[in-house]
């Protein structure tokens, strides 16, 4: 933790940031040339599914996302309520709209791949609903940020939210596993190796690394954003209070 | 333990001379499934069909209704500031609060629910099963209902925010309840849906008072 803490400096955070966020940047749209390139044209369709399977491309990814944000979103609540680090309360509500936008692009891909591929844009299946669940409580966590006049009461309730609503995470995962449902299991991290061909893993995990980029890059634009805004009010305050 | 049952009746008794709050609870919960039958017609075998469902998810709402008040009043007298001073620990007080809620409205939405059973023209062999599988739900929604209901104290908006928040925490206790009760109709298997209901109950009675607790102390600060 006590490296952790050196950066509960903004100032040090805010040097950081603006030199991690190019990099993110450059990765994002060279990641996603390529990862882009190599679905769309390089790879080949799928035996069963034809073209369409190329959309898995981006759905995969951004579901990869939407869990992946909100374990970030829940560490960072757990550490915001643990040790207090100042930091982790601006990433966790960073984090929520990020993750809410790549929950809904994993739903609405994978409804534009449900209609040719299972003949219905939505079925009531484990994984799709456990999704639907996990896009309510990001939306539930950023109404709860905003319901505060206070934004240290709206940070700690809204953290207290995001470990509740962690319970959803493993049971997304898992779902395709416990019940017997529609929506297929997973192939690329099991027990007993992948099961997809490399020439359509490449693209898949190029794509993810482009994701994560991304996720970075906006990351840092909106926790720098937050924190030159806390510097705004602080110094209207003083102002206002003639400090 | 004396200090628990002595909230516990306090509880109670306040809501017993207050009035009319539990009583609203089944009232709406009895409209809003009488509702139904108007919605989507009378015929006999479509309200069989849906019947669990809509008494379980007017069940869910009913009680969803009820939380905004269970930390409410006493954080507006202040009475949740002595609570917190007092020798009882929080996540106790919030299990208390849950306990006196769920008599509240959690028990006579289960007295209620066989009547309105028989409007929806339900199988007389879901009845038993209905009861139980509410007995075993409505504690699970009394109690994650609490940790929304400490979470939106002196927020704006809060009874809608309220409904945001706990309603999707709901939905696996719907989805199981539902399911114990279609199955009984249908004749199906319908024990491991109940005991995943009651693993539901065991996981939030453990896991909520302190997730409560915590929602409480940082409104308290």
């Amino acid at each position: 933790m006590a490296d952790l803490h050196r950066f509960a400096n903004p100032t040090r955070f805010l040097r950081l940031a603006g030199y991690i966020q190019p990099w993110a940047a450059g990765i994002f749209f060279i990641s996603l040339a390529a990862g882009l390139y190599m679905g769309l044209y390089a790879s080949p369709g799928d035996y069963q599914q034809g073209e369409s399977a190329r959309i898995m491309y981006v759905h995969v990814p951004a579901a990869w996302m939407a869990m992946f944000c909100y374990t970030i979103m829940a560490v960072a609540s757990a550490v915001s309520l643990i040790w207090k680090h100042p930091l982790s309360d601006v990433a966790a509500r960073a984090t929520a709209p990020i993750g809410a936008a790549f929950t809904f692009l994993a739903l609405a891909t994978g409804s534009l791949w449900g209609k040719p591929m299972w003949g219905t844009w939505w079925v009531w299946d484990a994984r799709l609903t456990s999704v639907l669940v996990l896009l309510f409580l990001y939306i539930g966590y950023m109404a709860l940020q905003g319901a505060f006049d206070d934004r240290t009461r709206a940070a700690k309730a809204s953290a207290v939210l995001a470990l509740v609503g962690f319970v959803n995470v493993p049971i997304i995962k898992f779902s395709v596993d416990w019940w017997n449902t529609l929506h297929q299991p997973a192939s690329v991290i099991k027990m007993g190796g992948s099961s997809i061909d490399p020439s359509m893993l490449w693209p898949l995990l190029i794509m993810a690394l482009a994701f994560k980029a991304y996720y970075v890059w906006v990351l840092m634009i909106r926790m720098r954003t937050e924190l030159v805004d806390n510097k705004v009010r602080i110094m209207r305050l003083r102002q206002v209070h003639g400090g | 333990m004396g200090q628990f049952i002595f909230l516990i009746r306090r509880d109670l008794s306040l809501a017993f001379r207050q009035g009319m709050d539990s009583v609203m609870v089944v009232v709406f919960f009895v409209i809003a499934v009488v509702l139904f039958p108007f919605g989507v017609g009378p015929e006999p075998g479509v309200l069989e069909r849906i019947s669990a469902g809509v008494i379980w998810v007017a069940a869910l709402l009913a009680a969803m209704l009820s939380l905004e008040r269970l930390f409410q009043t006493d954080y507006e007298d202040g009475s949740l500031e002595l609570l917190a001073l007092s020798s009882l620990p929080m996540e106790v007080t919030v299990l208390a609060k849950v306990v006196a809620h769920w008599i509240t409205t959690g028990l006579p939405l289960i007295v209620a629910a066989p009547v309105l059973a028989v409007l929806m023209q339900m199988d007389a062999g879901g009845f038993g099963v209905l009861i139980l599988a509410l007995l075993l739900g409505t504690p699970s929604l009394s109690l994650i209902g609490a940790v929304g209901a400490a979470l939106i104290l002196g927020s704006r908006r809060g009874g809608v925010l309220l409904s945001l928040l706990v309603l999707p925490l709901y939905i696996p206790v719907l989805i199981f309840g539902v399911s114990a009760v279609d199955g009984a109709i249908g004749g199906y298997e319908y024990q491991a849906q109940l005991m995943i209901l009651g693993g539901f109950f065991a996981g939030s009675l453990a896991l909520a008072p302190f997730a409560g607790a915590a929602g409480l102390r940082q409104s308290l600060e």
